[in-house]
């Protein structure tokens, strides 16, 4: 297929119809609103489903109720957003279900602003909704990874019966980029017979089916998690993803850094090569799982005396980071969140400084 | 002889946990009847609360889902719009749908969701112990209205079906009881109608339930049938409060 030019948020709406995902239940919000504005048309020419909920809320658990009855089915929404999505998040981990959200996200914490952030790091990898819950967090660099990452997001939300979010920062959502829709990453859905309220006589079953989070009895209540607790395991041995930027020769100096964020990182990388100085990068692409084995090899070169975690959030991620280098170097987060993404003339300032040891 | 009265094929053979005099079996057994009688078991999920019904997927032998509180609306609304062939009802009580679950109630009824809505009415919070509701009396005595509930201070029990039914969309709204013979004949009827206007995929169905917590009330089964018939039901009047044209 030829690459079209398209706006991140619509090429996200057409990869997931590409991918099979003709469910689409939301509520507006900058800077995402534009998905929702692309799929009400697109929708029925495919035969779709669009509704627009009356709030995040119920948002979450129209999802919930549709993944529940064996449809594939999708969000996007932006950081406020999917705090209100978070209660829902939480229960269709709980009981299994898979749906996919994409949090476009914005600045805060509060209503904060409205330009680029990655500032919900925290809350899509560590606390996303209450209980030992997780997702799946995968997040793109550009809006062709974004197109590829919204593909591959159904049949891994399929795989591990759990939510995945896809989160990109604001610049993913409004810039625009050529971009193709692969049509090896168009999947069918996975059998859910086995366990979503579908219709006994859908599925040709005498027995019913239970979409439930409520386990009284703590003994359940405990294998449940431990069931939740081997899916993310495997999430860790089998679905982890990162990219390595100019690793190969010797660096003083390795960035961690993702999303749009990663970008402005390689430019600085590229300039400081032409300056002769080296500068290694891990971009996680899944942000949980961590690449925890590709950060720690990737500082445990002879060469690299400083790691630096450079992010569009106040110093998130750097903790990851640091849990994977285990103090053998010096971590160090630089970034900010406002919306001013930091300049490759800035982060070059800030490595050199690290390689003549100022502060 | 033939049987003249057996237990509905829907619901299972546990024991509810349900207090003696509470009358959320009987409304069980009215909903499963129904779906017996309509033979829609087969595509028929149902969606649980939270509170005192939230284990009703043990009783009714379907497909069923469990909400988060208030939610059952929303996902109702998901699983309807997706597989419109689905029969589904959420079955909630007045702290679920009235309080935390306003939202969801009105805005999938005023979509006009083709689902029904089996809706509890007992003027408390029966699960968590008895705490005041939107739907408790004036003057009512609960665990956070030790006083009675002051309306002054919160406002008068919101009615739901005259609430929803002053929604322009089509819809059947109607209220019935429980407590008696007489009104479980009409209570029956009611919710067979509000599922079939489901079937015809004519429009969003609720049947408010007035109902009973013997438990919570502080009262013996009967002294709760009679505070039901002669103080609730004086506020909550039984009847249709909006029908399809
Ligand atoms: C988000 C959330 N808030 C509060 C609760 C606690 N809770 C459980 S049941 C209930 C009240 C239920 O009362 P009602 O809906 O009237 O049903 P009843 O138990 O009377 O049948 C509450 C407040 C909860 N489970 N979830
Ligand atoms: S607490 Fe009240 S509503 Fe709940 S089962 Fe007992 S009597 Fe019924």
């Amino acid at each position: 297929m030829a690459k079209i030019l398209m706006k991140g948020n619509e090429a996200i709406g057409e990869a997931a119809i590409r991918a099979g995902c003709l469910n689409y239940f939301a509520y507006p919000i900058t800077p995402q609103s534009e998905v929702a504005e692309y799929l009400v048309r697109r929708m029925p020419e495919v035969g779709g489903v669009f509704l627009q909920g009356e709030s995040e809320v119920a948002v979450g658990y129209m999802l919930f109720g549709a993944a529940g009855a064996g449809a594939r089915v999708f969000t996007t929404s932006s950081s406020p957003g999917i705090s209100l999505m978070s209660e829902a998040i939480s229960y269709i981990a709980g009981a299994q279900c898979p749906a996919v959200f994409v949090n476009i996200m914005r600045g805060g914490p509060g209503l904060g602003g409205i330009l680029p952030s990655q500032g919900d790091y925290f809350q899509a990898t560590k606390g996303i909704g209450h209980g030992d819950c997780r997702l799946l967090v995968m997040a793109p660099a550009s809006v062709q990874e974004a197109v590829e990452m919204v593909m591959m997001a159904f049949p891994l939300a399929e795989k591990y019966r759990n939510p995945v979010m896809i989160l990109g920062d604001g610049l993913i959502g409004q810039m625009m980029e050529p971009v193709e829709f692969p049509d090896h990453l168009k999947t069918e859905p996975s059998n859910k017979d086995a366990w979503a309220s579908n219709g006994m006589d859908h599925r040709g079953s005498k027995t019913r089916n239970l979409v439930k989070s409520l386990f009284l009895d703590p003994v359940q209540l405990n294998d449940n998690n431990l069931a939740l607790k081997a899916k993310y395991e495997r999430m860790r041995a089998e679905d982890v993803r990162s990219a390595a930027y100019n690793i190969d020769g010797d660096y003083p100096v390795l960035l961690v850094s993702y999303g749009t964020m990663s970008r402005v990182c390689r430019t600085a990388i590229d300039m400081l090569k032409d300056e002769g100085i080296e500068v290694g990068m891990i971009r996680p692409q899944t942000l949980f799982p961590f690449p925890e084995k590709a950060v720690a090899d990737a500082a445990a070169k002879p060469s690299c005396r400083h790691v630096l975690s450079i992010e569009m959030s106040m110093g998130q991620m750097v903790e990851d980071v640091d849990r994977c280098i285990r103090g053998r170097v010096p971590v160090e987060w630089y970034g900010k969140c406002g919306g001013d993404i930091p300049t490759p003339e800035e982060i070059i300032s800030v490595v050199k400084a690290r390689i003549a040891g100022k502060e | 002889m033939g049987k003249t009265f057996k237990k509905p094929d829907v619901l299972t053979d546990a024991y509810t946990h349900y207090c003696p005099g509470c009358t959320h079996g009987v409304i069980h057994r009215l909903v499963a009847e129904t779906i017996d009688e309509l033979g829609i078991r087969g595509r028929t999920v149902g969606i649980a609360p939270v509170g005192c019904a939230v284990m009703a997927y043990n009783y009714f032998d379907c497909d069923f889902q469990e909400a988060a509180h208030g939610r059952a609306p929303a996902m109702a609304t998901g699983i309807k719009r997706v597989r419109p062939d689905l029969m589904v009802f959420t079955y909630q009580g007045d702290g679920d749908l009235a309080s935390i679950g306003m939202g969801e109630i009105i805005h999938a009824a005023n979509r006009g969701e083709k689902f029904t809505t089996i809706f509890v009415n007992n003027a408390i919070y029966g699960m968590t112990g008895g705490q005041m509701a939107p739907t408790t009396m004036p003057d009512q005595r609960t665990t956070t209205s030790p006083l009675g509930r002051n309306v002054a201070e919160v406002g008068m029990p919101i009615k739901m079906a005259e609430l929803l039914a002053a929604l322009q969309t089509p819809a059947y709204i109607t209220r019935q009881t429980v407590i008696k013979p007489k009104y479980i004949t009409k209570a029956k009827k009611a919710i067979k109608q509000a599922f079939t206007y489901q079937m015809e995929n004519r429009c969003f169905s609720l049947v408010e339930v007035v109902s009973t917590c013997p438990t919570n009330w502080g009262m013996t089964p009967v002294e709760a049938v009679e505070w039901t018939e002669n103080t609730l039901l004086k506020y909550y009047q039984p009847g249709d409060y909006k029908v399809p044209a």
